[in-house]
């Protein structure tokens, strides 16, 4: 099934372009031949069984990769018209316009304000009104004010599982970023914290563009306007979620989504 | 039964604790006996008088009680008077006393020499005042005052004479300097001679007036009987301290022993090191530490930061962790003599060549002090400080550091705002480590800076007011002075006992102030698992 893309018939608007990618970790390929675009200010789930390659893609969007010393790119990804991977493009610069948010919680040992106001502060914004305000914003767009605003210098460490990982949304959000990146958010927490962050999501929606990762097909299919299906470093099926899980054009994409295998 | 008996592990618990409930024992068993010895020491004990079969009489402080090794008991004496009886400590069997008493009236006197006297007081004459029949004991005790008071006056010439005596030092060193340039002729050099000889003078007119106030407080004498009637005339400069054993209450005796500890702090040493003070030692030990940490800390930390953070892991970065892991296990000594080489013979040699070639060949930094002991040790602690420094950041989860990366951060940023701050407990286990091991240490400061009697401070109130350059003394050291190298071992046995309390309570303090300031740091950095 090498190049069998369902084709997504058109995206009038889209704001990453991924462009025939290819990711090697040392001599092992993780990614293969991945071309699909992404939509703007929609949310798109990745779905597919564990080691396909998912966290590796969205590793690429903010260059998270380049951590990794042994990982090769072929191909290239556009955001807003602009290679990522070119000479001229500043990751610092980049990461900034992509937050991210990982499937362990892991907000800083800092109060819960210093964590919200923490990629600001790095970027060089010293204003303590600009500060606060950052940090009222994203704290009620992450849904997590009503039970912080009284305890705002306190640890961030005395949050329960649900509220760190909002906080690490607001934590997110907070330096305006033009795309999230969820790696399996939800993984990690109870169903009512899940419940929580899912309504988050639907709210976010519309406003940011968020590509995320998840297992949980129904959450998929709660969430997200687009989904694609990666198996085996190979993007199988992209489209509407919609469609997708209702008449799925691949046979492989119909027998994960209805847990015949993986 | 049995294979599950073996199979729980039930053996290997009760081994385990076995071993370390006798790790515990002996550690307590070894601070048990420097605390019972080193506290007793200034505690006043009652001299007992004894009277012996064969006639003659002892009077001493009981030290301790034993059996010998033909089965009698006997007791050990402090009958002091060195001048007069040249032992200190005398051993008595019980069966030879005919009579035991504490005479009320029986005086000790700390003396600047000979150590303690023994014995009783017969009359105290005094220059100026014609002999009284009052009270002698209490005439002594208001004269002692007043002497202490006079010898304010003394005390404040021999500081004078000493800051003079810097003054002409300095003056010295600058003619040196002219004369080794070939200035002799220049006006400077005529000026700076004038300058000295007036100092000169100066000097030699305060000389005068010590000798003066010494000769007048010299004729104040008191005179003192042993038990034997043998007379020892004393004057009252050489009393430190007097008074009855036997005559004093409890808080009498609380009082002499708050006095004691006072002058331990903060007196220098006596009777080569086995009386007076340690205060020297302590300053020396302490600051030794300080200076160690000022270089050792800083370094180790970015050295593990490189090694850790920025180092590319591979063969080189390998190596060089198994060179810094066996570093630790070099024998001190062989630090001692690296330091002697490299930084006293190598470095020191070389500053005094280029800055002060006019004293040549007088060593300036070219020979051991502080400097060069405290960088000596600074190299064998920096190993621990790096290695926890190292496993400290390693420690962090992934998870963190991608975060702030993911938000933008630089490396740097995410270092300083981040990693440092969690690192920051286990950094500091490391600086505890380090500072336990260094105040241990003795071998190397053997060979790199440490001496017996230090003439001064490495700090003072002389321009430029630190002296790294200068020699030390140091507690670990005097233990092995005053219980080794004395010439009279018995009698510094008790102050071998303080020394060890004194150092243990120096470690101690430094490390618990550590521990203290790392358990706020791991509670303000704790996170969330
Ligand atoms: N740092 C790495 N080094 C080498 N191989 C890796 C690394 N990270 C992931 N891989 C490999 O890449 C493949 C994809 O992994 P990943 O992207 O984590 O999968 P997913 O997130 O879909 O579960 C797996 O086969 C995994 O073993
Ligand atoms: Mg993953």
């Amino acid at each position: 099934m090498t190049n069998e893309k369902n084709a997504v018939t058109s995206i009038e608007d889209s704001i990453v372009q991924v462009r025939d990618l290819n990711l090697f970790y040392g001599t092992s390929q993780a990614l293969f031949n991945l071309d699909f675009d992404i939509p703007r200010n929609r949310v798109t789930a990745l779905i597919g069984p564990s080691g396909c390659g998912k966290s590796t893609f969205i590793r690429c969007i903010n260059r998270m990769n380049d951590l990794v010393d042994i990982v090769r790119i072929d191909g290239s990804i556009q955001l807003n018209g602009q290679d990522i991977f070119a000479k001229s493009v500043d990751v610092i610069d980049l990461r900034r316009r992509i937050g991210m948010v990982f499937q362990k919680s892991n907000p800083f040992p800092k109060s819960i304000y210093e964590n919200v106001v923490y990629g600001l502060r790095i970027g060089g914004v010293t204003e303590k009104p600009d500060l606060d305000e950052a940090a009222v914003v994203s704290l009620k767009r992450a849904a997590l004010w009503d039970e912080v605003k009284d305890r705002l210098h306190d640890s961030a460490m005395g949050l329960s599982g649900g509220q760190m990982q909002r906080l690490c949304i607001a934590r997110a959000i907070a330096v305006a970023p033009d795309i999230i990146l969820m790696d399996e958010p939800c993984s990690a927490l109870d169903p009512r914290s899940t419940a929580h962050i899912e309504e988050l999501i639907r709210e976010l929606n519309g406003e940011y563009t968020i590509i995320i990762v998840t297992h949980n097909m129904q959450q998929a299919s709660r969430v997200s306007d687009y989904t694609a299906f990666l198996y085996e470093g190979e993007l199988v099926e992209f489209g509407k979620t919609k469609d997708l899980f209702t008449v799925p054009v691949e046979k492989a994409t119909e027998d994960y989504i209805t847990g015949r295998f993986g | 039964m049995k294979s599950k008996y073996l199979r729980e592990g039930e053996p290997f618990v009760w081994c385990s604790g076995a071993a370390l409930a006798l790790i515990l024992l002996l550690t307590l068993y070894l601070v048990g006996v420097i605390f019972q010895n080193g506290l007793g020491v200034f505690w006043v004990n009652s001299v007992a008088r004894l009277e012996m079969t064969d006639g003659s009489l002892f009077m001493g402080e009981e030290i301790q009680t034993s059996e010998h090794s033909n089965g009698d008991s006997r007791v050990q004496l402090k009958i002091a008077n060195r001048d007069l009886y040249s032992l200190d400590f005398k051993w008595v069997f019980h069966k030879d006393v005919t009579a035991t008493s504490y005479p009320e009236d029986t005086v000790v006197v700390e003396r600047l020499e000979y150590g303690n006297f023994i014995g009783f007081l017969s009359s105290v004459n005094l220059a100026d005042t014609p002999a009284s029949d009052g009270d002698q004991y209490s005439l002594l005790k208001t004269s002692l005052k007043d002497l202490s008071r006079h010898h304010g006056q003394i005390e404040s010439v021999e500081s004078q004479l000493a800051d003079l005596n810097y003054e002409v030092e300095r003056l010295d060193h600058k003619l040196g300097k002219l004369r080794y340039r070939d200035k002799q002729q220049s006006p400077d050099y005529a000026k700076i001679v004038a300058e000295r000889n007036t100092l000169r003078l100066k000097f030699d007119g305060l000389v005068h007036q010590l000798s003066e106030l010494e000769r007048v407080q010299a004729t104040n004498v008191a005179v003192f009987k042993d038990v034997n009637g043998t007379s020892v005339t004393l004057p009252l400069t050489s009393i430190v301290r007097i008074y009855k054993p036997n005559g004093l209450s409890f808080f009498g005796k609380f009082s002499l022993y708050v006095q004691k500890v006072w002058e331990l702090f903060f007196d220098d040493p006596r009777e080569s090191n086995t009386e007076g003070g340690l205060f020297p030692a302590i300053f020396g030990t302490v600051m030794l530490i300080v200076v160690m940490a000022i270089f050792s800390f800083p370094l180790g930390v970015i050295a593990g930061i490189y090694l850790r953070e920025y180092a590319r892991d591979g063969f080189m970065v390998r190596l060089v962790r198994i060179a810094v892991n066996n570093l630790a296990g070099i024998p001190s000594i062989v630090y001692g003599i690296f330091g002697l080489a490299f930084f006293v013979y190598g470095i020191g040699s070389s500053i005094d060549q280029i800055f002060f070639p006019e004293m040549l060949p007088a060593p300036t930094f070219g020979t051991g002090g502080m400097l060069w002991a405290s960088l000596t040790l600074g190299l064998l602690t920096i190993p621990v400080v790096i290695v926890s420094t190292e496993e400290a950041l390693g420690a962090i989860p992934g998870g963190i550091r991608e975060s702030s990366y993911a938000l933008g951060a630089t490396k740097f940023q995410t270092l300083s705002r981040i990693l440092l701050p969690l690192a920051s407990p286990g950094i500091m286990t490391g600086f505890i480590l380090a500072m336990a091991r260094a105040a241990g240490e003795v071998a190397p400061l053997m060979i790199t800076g440490v001496v017996k009697l230090a003439p001064s401070l490495p700090v003072d109130l002389q321009y430029p007011f630190l002296h790294l350059d200068r020699k030390f003394m140091h507690l670990g050291f005097h233990i092995y002075d005053i219980g080794f190298q004395s010439p009279n071992v018995e009698a510094a046995k008790p102050m071998v006992f303080v020394t060890t309390l004194l150092l243990l309570g120096i470690v101690i303090a430094l490390t618990s102030t550590a521990i203290i300031m790392r358990s706020r740091m791991k509670k303000k950095f704790a996170i969330a698992d």
